[in-house]
């Protein structure tokens, strides 16, 4: 389970995160959703440690995360950036195996390139992809093979940066079924940040709305459209007016 | 009184920003060092890192002594011409190179080819979020990243030099020879009678500390690369005038330590 707690970030005199209380069980699928800007990047960065929260505590499984072994943690999770982060210098194979191929999760090379290819299969590309490089591929392919990397050491927890942004809808239709499917089968914890309402009704089992640097609303996808919550109400249908300014 | 005031505030704000530079380049640097005494050792990175920076850097460093070591000797020709002392052409030019010009000329050439590369590439994986996914897979971005580069610049730039060396002085062999009348057996005689180790292992150990300050300057520019285009070409920018200005720097400083009197 992930729990922040009153989770406070600024940076300068610009305040991202104003105390952000938020529950993800485990094996649970939690998306966040809220405007550009409102900070869900950086809460995201900061459960995995890559932002120092200023204050407030994230707690995995209990765990204060700023006093776990960082590898230990580290090697619980993966992670879909939003544009692949793809080392453009590896090849397909080496960028889905690369924690198979270095560190504490080292296997011999050709068996990571076995696990990496048989992944590259599971998110629906062929291995005649997995010697190519990442700029010989397109955005879908690329997001793809960035999902196969986020698996590859089948992680307990998983996160997705706005997975589907940037793509044609019949692709991101796609990658929403790879992520509801994987995350299923390996029975990870997700948590997700988009904008984009047809991810979060195909990707959640849970909804969280991030506003002013709090969390407005969280509950149930169910729930979702019959919340009452005026912001969260604007988000989902688009409305130029209400509570959420639209030139922010 | 007010103006004054002001000038100094302003200039008084610009020395603590410089000092706080320093600093963090001075932590970056220890990082560094510290991450080469601690597992693991990406050996491939370090390997990769040694191509581009060493064997590739050969034919600008090369080309660079040879028409430095050939315009050296008529310079010195003409020049000593002025006090009937022409035949001290082989020996400056053996000395000049392989203290001086060999280090410093080969590690700006280095600096702008490999300083500006390594922070555009580092600075384009920052801003592409691929140094945040090196952390999500456990991989310290500074053991792989910097540590790799900063290594294989310290070792390969002293063999440039040394190789370069070489070059500068057959450069000032075919000029030598072929334009200033010097015979080939006394040129390469009077090169090797007043050329000393020490001129040449001087000169290497300059090359070494440029090449890490090359190397160095790229990392920390591109680590803390700003965001965008714009940024990494500020960055890319940043890195090449600091290694370039530390180099001159640090040369006056070891040139002083070496031969000062």
């Amino acid at each position: 389970m992930i729990e922040l707690r009153d989770v406070h970030k600024a940076f300068g005199s610009n305040q991202v995160l104003r105390g952000v209380d938020l529950t993800i069980p485990s094996g649970t699928s939690m998306v966040i959703i809220g405007g550009s800007g409102t900070g869900k990047s950086v809460a995201l960065k900061c459960v995995l440690g890559l932002i120092r929260h200023d204050s407030g505590q994230i707690l995995l499984d209990g765990q204060d995360v700023t006093r776990a072994d960082r590898d230990a943690f580290l090697a619980r999770f993966g992670m879909l950036f939003q544009g692949g982060a793809l080392f453009d210098s590896l090849p397909v194979w080496q960028n889905v195996a690369f924690r198979l191929l270095r560190g504490s999760l080292k296997r011999p090379r050709a068996e990571a390139r076995e696990i990496a290819i048989e992944k590259l299969r599971r998110v629906g590309l062929t291995p005649e992809q997995a010697d190519k490089f990442p700029a010989e591929l397109s955005g879908g392919m690329q997001k793809r093979v960035g999902l196969a990397r986020a698996i590859c050491a089948e992680p307990e927890i998983i996160f997705f940066d706005e997975p589907t942004t940037g793509l044609d809808p019949i692709m991101s239709g796609v990658i929403n079924d790879l992520i509801r499917e994987i995350v299923t089968e390996m029975g990870a914890t997700a948590m997700t940040i988009t904008h984009d309402m047809t991810s979060v009704r195909a990707i959640a089992d849970n909804v969280a709305m991030l506003h002013d640097g709090v969390i407005k609303w969280t509950g149930p996808v169910s729930e979702m459209d019959d919340s009452g919550d005026p912001y969260l109400d604007q988000f989902i249908h688009g409305r130029a007016t209400g509570p959420i300014a639209a030139v922010r | 009184m007010r103006l004054i005031l002001s000038l100094l505030g302003r200039l008084g704000a610009q020395v603590l920003a410089m000092l706080a530079a320093v600093g963090r380049v001075t932590l970056f640097a220890l990082e560094t060092v510290t991450h080469l005494m601690r597992p693991p050792f990406y050996a491939r990175e370090f390997g990769h890192a040694l191509v581009q920076i060493g064997w590739l850097s050969l034919p600008v460093v090369g080309m660079t002594a040879l028409f430095t070591g050939g315009a050296l000797a008529l310079q010195i020709y003409a020049g000593g011409a002025r006090f009937n002392a022409e035949t001290v052409v082989p020996s400056i030019v053996a000395i000049g190179l392989t203290r001086e010009l060999g280090p410093v000329l080969g590690g700006l050439m280095v600096a702008a080819r490999v300083a500006s590369s390594i922070a555009a590439e580092i600075g384009t994986m920052k801003v592409t979020e691929q140094i945040d996914a090196l952390t999500t897979l456990s991989t310290n971005p500074m053991k792989y990243l910097t540590l790799p580069r900063v290594l294989a610049a310290t070792l390969a730039v002293p063999l440039l030099v040394g190789v370069g060396d070489v070059i500068g002085i057959m450069g000032g062999f075919l000029v030598g020879v072929g334009r200033l009348d010097f015979g080939a057996g006394t040129y390469l005689h009077n090169t090797m009678d007043f050329l000393e180790t020490w001129d040449v292992v001087s000169g290497m150990i300059k090359g070494a500390v440029f090449g890490f300050i090359v190397a160095l300057m790229g990392c920390y520019y591109g680590m803390n690369s700003g965001r965008g285009a714009q940024g990494v070409g500020r960055a890319t920018k940043a890195a090449v005038v600091a290694a370039s200005v530390l180099i001159l720097a640090s040369n006056y400083i070891l040139t002083e330590l070496f031969f000062s009197a």
